[in-house]
């Protein structure tokens, strides 16, 4: 039963790690949390939806057409509103994701209504796999197979291709990085437009569990940025283990402890985290110096 | 936004014989307004002052010292079920409204606390975590009425009750008022000096003898301190409270306001809690608005869906966060300085 708990954390958890990896990747480059991060991974969802049941195509062209939306959505938040603000500070760019949060809110309310639909996709959440006692869904196995293969191809683009290098350049350093011949503001734009895709897939995932409403990506929002903050910001394998982590927390204590109160586990867990290390459980902490 | 001080900081509230001719003219307004208004703008005016109130506090926290925060539904929520819990164990109103706003302080200062420590995403996730967690334990305690909500009685001043929607109106703009003095005093003191060297540079004014950690959680403090006694007169003016009006959206309208309003001005306080009342309670019925009404409804049929017309409040508050932000850091207030301004040298 315990395994059977902890792999049934584990598809949770790759939405979270997934979820937190895409606001790790924006936080990263211009140091904003994005709060927009869920409703562009919502509005993401509805043009897959759009394709499939209006458009009658199968689900691979709404995958890839999805995923291109999504690119070209991110690319366009940063270009027409992050890289306007004059002296940007944190708050500031908060605020501006937040406002970019509430129109795209707005707009999937307003296109769609409230009413929630089904998302149709190739994986079925009700047949099943067995190995030996454990039970996983095909919608599971699904999850946690694509979420692995993001993971290591984000890893293997940061690593190895010069557009990941020079993005890892520019997280580190941005004025050594211009001066080296890196457009930065154009890398900004893809770092944006690679998160959002991130976020996308989690939310194509979320969307045959759920239902698709307006509302569906607040609690994958939540928990991604909880599970963010418990690695560590700037650590992307750390945020990676925090997603994990909260999901299997989240359901030991669901299960051991209190149905109740499950939701607000991630929260109290944060709480305490932020208490003892303020910067994540895998991140160094630095002082700021004038 | 810059939070740099400059001319536009230094204009005073009241400066010369025409400011305090308008300010008689604007308080003679507001008290004679329930003698002329039907009783519907009568609640609407209860409602923005309510929202003031809490804005007044937000803004100390987060116009003044700088720091964020995305759980202020939570503050209002305390500070409105110990009204009702107090008032209903018997406890005269106005010694209940106090305990609601200290109550709320006790917790702004336990927040206040690791808020010492984190800055920027941490502060807000940790902030926003308080929100939510307050809204499910009160939703899940029988204590608090569950779901279900609680129903609130009229404020008992143990000689009278006050009854109608006019001694409501009065009751409330008479505690906002009190609040914007207040607020204003401690923004100029030395206090609000503080916050705002905090916010500035929190480095430099530890070197100058600011005891950050005091007014750190001090800020938060009497940032919930207004949130609770605002939640305690929401309380009263709704007649019932439930969990789910204390949700994560209320808390991003909050912070709305105080963008749209001005960040660190008391006046923008005022503008902001006015704006987005305004533009949330109109989304029921958008379409009544004369000219742009009949238009967003052919839009409406044409590419969307008329029933979710509603919706329209968020784009265009979102869009209004975004585009001040963007070109007029200083809000609406700033707006105003600016138009200001223009016409005191026209048309030179």
């Amino acid at each position: 039963m315990l395994l059977q708990i902890i792999l049934s954390g584990l598809v949770v958890g790759s939405i979270y790690a997934l979820m937190g990896l895409a606001m790790g990747i924006i936080y990263k480059a211009s140091e904003v949390p994005n709060f927009a991060q869920g409703e562009m991974a919502m509005i993401t969802t509805y043009i897959a939806f759009v394709i499939i049941s209006v458009h009658g195509y199968a689900f691979w062209v709404a995958f890839a057409g999805s995923i291109i939306f999504a690119f070209l959505l991110g690319a366009f938040f940063e270009f027409v509103f992050i890289r306007r603000a004059k002296e940007p500070n944190v708050l500031s760019l908060i605020i501006i994701t937040l406002g970019f949060q509430m129109v795209l809110y707005g707009i999937a309310g307003w296109k769609f209504g409230s009413d929630q639909r089904r998302l149709r996709m190739p994986f079925s959440d009700t047949e099943t796999y067995r190995f030996g006692d454990i039970v996983i869904s095909e919608l599971g196995l699904a999850t946690i197979a694509v979420a692995i293969i993001l993971m290591l191809i984000i890893w293997w683009f940061l690593s190895n291709t010069r557009l990941g290098v020079a993005m890892k350049a520019t997280q580190q350093n941005k004025m050594a990085a211009r001066i080296n011949g890196i457009p930065t503001d154009k890398i900004l734009s893809i770092s944006f437009g690679i998160s959002a895709v991130v976020g996308a897939i989690a939310g194509l995932f979320v969307a045959p569990v759920s239902t698709l409403d307006p509302n569906m990506m607040w609690d994958p929002l939540m928990k991604g940025f909880a599970a963010a903050v418990l690695g560590g910001f700037t650590n992307l394998p750390g945020i990676v283990i925090g997603g994990y982590l909260l999901g299997v927390i989240e359901n030991l204590y669901g299960y051991y402890i209190s149905v109740e109160f499950k939701s607000v586990v991630a929260l109290l867990v944060i709480v305490l985290v932020l208490w003892l290390r303020p910067s994540g459980l895998f991140s160094k902490h630095y002082s700021k110096k004038v | 936004m810059s939070m740099k001080r400059d001319y536009y900081e230094d204009v005073e509230f009241l400066n010369g014989k025409p400011t305090k001719l308008w300010f008689v003219v604007f308080l003679a307004v507001l008290v004679s307004f329930p003698f002329w208004a039907s009783s519907y703008y009568v609640y609407v005016a209860s409602l923005i002052g309510v929202n003031i109130m809490v804005i007044l506090g937000l803004n100390i926290l987060v116009g003044n010292t700088g720091q964020i925060s995305l759980g202020h539904a939570g503050f209002v929520a305390i500070g409105a079920y110990t009204l009702v819990l107090l008032q209903s164990s018997g406890v005269p109103f106005p010694i209940a409204l106090i305990f609601a706003g200290v109550v709320a302080a006790v917790f702004g200062f336990i927040l206040g606390m690791p808020a010492l420590r984190l800055e920027g995403p941490y502060l807000a996730i940790a902030t926003l975590a308080f929100g939510l967690a307050i809204e499910v334990i009160i939703g899940r305690m029988s204590f608090f009425g569950g779901h279900m909500g609680l129903r609130v009685g009229a404020p008992d001043f143990y000689f009278f009750k006050i009854l109608s929607e006019t001694g409501l109106y009065f009751l409330i703009l008479f505690i906002v008022l009190l609040a914007g003095i207040f607020a204003r005093n401690i923004i100029r003191g030395k206090t609000g000096r503080a916050f705002q060297a905090i916010r500035d540079s929190a480095v430099a004014a530890s070197a100058m003898g600011v005891n950050i950690a005091r007014y750190k959680t001090m800020s938060f403090a009497v940032s919930a301190f207004y949130a609770g006694i605002a939640g305690g007169l929401w309380a009263v003016l709704m007649g019932f409270i439930n969990p789910g009006q204390f949700n994560f959206v209320l808390s991003i309208q909050y912070l709305a306001m105080v963008v749209v309003g001005g960040l660190g001005t008391i006046f923008g306080s005022v503008l902001g809690a006015i704006t987005i009342t305004l533009l949330m309670l109109q989304a029921e019925s958008i379409q009544l608005i004369p000219i742009i009404g009949p238009l967003f409804e052919a839009f409406s049929e044409q590419f969307m869906t008329r029933s979710g017309m509603p919706n329209i409040t968020w784009v265009l508050t979102g869009l209004a966060l975004m585009l001040i932000v963007i070109f007029e850091p200083l809000g609406l207030y700033g707006l105003w300085i600016r138009c200001k301004i223009y016409w005191k040298t026209w048309p030179f």
